[in-house]
């Protein structure tokens, strides 16, 4: 059974489609006979790259300096108001996701399901799973009514494959008058540097959190990450503190990574932080609280003090 | 003209001499249970039990005081709550009232036990178009549901222009001028008042009540309204005006745990073994 329209909301960052925009289209050609793409930008950049995941056709929309959200969503809302939308619309966990999301929810008063892992097709209408309670608990959830569905996906939930499909139609859709609500304008754009893999795809991440103690030792955590080629990540806990910039944040909020290797230092493992890191292949846990969740569903757990355990840790690393 | 900016706190708001003017600062906020222990679904309602104390969503307490601290440089205004919940549960709006927050209202409706992100929206814009707000603030997500669309949809709902994931926020006359969190950085994005604005965590260091804000908020009025105040029938609300239906509710499979060592000095060497037997080393 399945859908015969699926939008995929694309996005790509410095010309580069995010892989999030291709682990969705994967998982639309499993789950509708027609995909297709909206894009927010000049729909011939990103033609062959989504069109090798079968989109079919991709649709540009010229938002100039505006956020997404509003142009998008209403663009998208024209579309299906003339009868030409599809039957369901697929958007990453992102900010630009959830903005055109949101505002599609209301141009055309349909319903919105967030944070999905999984979705199928069962009597013609989108089942969505999400994973509530830090991933303890899957709660299966369906449109009740008319589409067309608006589902958020969380990244990581599928993997990308490529079909070998032919470069993309491109086409673009109309944006309607949007009055007020699009008054949000961006001025300039700044981009954080940082050297090595990014966090959502390195083979290794290295991550600390509270127990770290002050923000001085996070530098155990960057030189433990830099000896293994890995990425430096963080729990929440010390984001909001300013420890390190929103960008390593690993959790429900923040990035969603599943590397080869997770080394948890410090972090007792709340519920929010495991969601973004428990589909690593392998979890290395060091924390001094025996009853540390994170413990649960560490593969190599280290009762241990992370000011004591790192420091060797690094020096038998720099030995070898 | 000259710009004297006066920097507050950890330069989170900026207060343009030049362009001072009342702010009206309407902050949504929501009553989760304590995320420490974060309870269970209702077996029957298939919705969160909340017969737990609730406390106010910290990803709230960053818009409450961002609120308060753009009122604070403007010099005058004011900041009021709205919130929705299922019952008449107060101790979270008691906790942003304290923190300095002038008056609350409260959607309280048994009727409201399953209602979407969208009918949750369009419900607190019920609550706030006739206030009269410069400036709508919400959490980017809650704790507990973090569905993250509500902000945005109140936006739509009330055709305002938004910006979500706002790190940081600063008044420039008729304007706000937001920093606004990409995966990359920051996006530095300017959007005309009135307007509704998310804020992620950390954006600002909330401010603990004190003893005075404590004593001061139990005077503070708190409105309660049904939700057919707002011209809502009871068919548009909780399960029966969502466009979605719960069809399952599963454990989800687990994850065994592996090895638990004790570290006796010589617990790196394991560590150094384990990166090795997976190729990593």
């Amino acid at each position: 059974m399945s859908l015969d329209t699926i939008w995929v909301y694309a996005e790509a960052a410095e010309g580069e489609v995010s892989s999030t925009t291709l682990e969705l289209l994967t998982k639309a050609r499993e789950l509708a006979d027609t995909v297709a793409c909206v894009y927010a930008g000049d729909a011939d950049d990103i033609a062959e790259t989504v069109g090798a995941y079968g989109a079919e056709t991709v649709y540009g929309v010229d938002i100039d300096d505006a956020l997404a959200g509003v142009p998008v969503a209403a663009a998208i809302a024209e579309a299906v108001e003339a009868g030409d939308g599809p039957d369901a619309v697929l958007l990453g966990t992102t900010y630009d996701g959830r903005d055109v999301a949101s505002r599609l929810s209301v141009k055309l008063d349909k319903t919105v399901i967030s944070n999905c892992v999984d979705l199928e097709v069962a009597d013609d209408a989108l089942v969505c799973t999400a994973a509530i309670f830090g991933g303890a608990t899957d709660i299966k959830t369906k449109f009740a009514s008319e589409g067309p569905y608006i589902a958020i996906v969380r990244p990581k939930s599928f993997a990308a494959e490529a079909a070998d499909g032919d470069e993309a139609d491109t086409e673009d859709l109309d944006i309607p008058d949007l009055g007020a609500a699009a008054g949000a304008k961006v001025t300039d754009r700044f981009v954080e540097e940082s050297d090595g893999p990014k966090l959502d795809e390195a083979a290794v991440v290295v991550a600390g959190g509270r127990g770290l103690g002050e923000s001085e030792k996070f530098t155990m955590v960057v030189d433990l990450a830099k000896a293994l080629g890995g990425a430096a990540g963080a729990s929440r806990a010390i984001v909001d503190a300013g420890w390190v910039p929103y960008s390593q944040q690993v959790g429900q909020t923040g990035k969603v990574v599943k590397p080869d290797v997770y080394i948890a230092c410090g972090i007792s493992g709340a519920t929010q932080h495991l969601v973004g890191m428990k589909g690593s292949k392998n979890i290395i846990a060091i924390n001094k609280d025996p009853e540390a969740p994170i413990f649960g569903i560490a593969d190599l757990g280290v009762i241990g003090d992370v000011h004591k355990v790192m420091p060797l840790l690094l020096e038998a690393l720099a030995n070898r | 003209m000259c710009r004297r900016a006066h920097v507050l706190g950890l330069d989170q708001v900026v207060k343009l001499s030049s362009t001072m003017h009342a702010m009206k600062v309407v902050v949504c906020v929501k009553q989760i249970p304590d995320p420490a222990d974060p309870g269970a679904l209702d077996p029957e309602t298939r919705t969160l039990k909340r017969d737990v104390k609730l406390i106010l969503d910290e990803s709230d307490s960053y818009g409450v005081e961002m609120a308060l601290q753009l009122v604070e440089a403007a010099g005058e205004g004011e900041v009021t709550l709205v919130s929705m919940a299922p019952n008449n549960e107060r101790s979270g709006l008691a906790t942003a009232l304290a923190m300095g927050a002038a008056s609350a209202t409260l959607v309280s409706d048994p009727a409201l036990v399953g209602t979407d992100a969208l009918t949750t929206a369009k419900i607190l814009a019920a609550t706030i178009k006739d206030q009269g707000a410069d400036l709508v603030i919400a959490g980017s997500e809650s704790s507990d549901g973090y569905t993250g669309t509500v902000p945005e949809q109140i936006a739509a709902v009330l055709d305002l222009p938004s910006v979500t994931a706002a790190k940081s926020v600063e008044v420039d006359g008729s304007n706000i001028l937001v920093k606004r969190q990409t995966d990359a950085g920051y996006d530095s994005i300017i959007c005309p008042m009135p307007a509704v604005i998310s804020v992620t965590a950390g954006v600002v260091e909330p401010r603990y009540p004190s003893f005075k804000g404590i004593m001061a908020a139990k005077s503070k009025p708190v409105e309660e309204k049904l939700a057919a105040d707002l011209g809502f029938e009871e068919d548009q609300v909780g399960w029966s005006g969502s466009g979605q239906e719960i069809v399952e509710v599963a454990e989800a499979p687990t994850r065994e745990a592996g090895d638990i060592i004790e570290d006796d000095g010589e617990a790196h060497v394991k560590i150094v073994e384990f990166l090795e037997s997976l190729k990593v080393i």
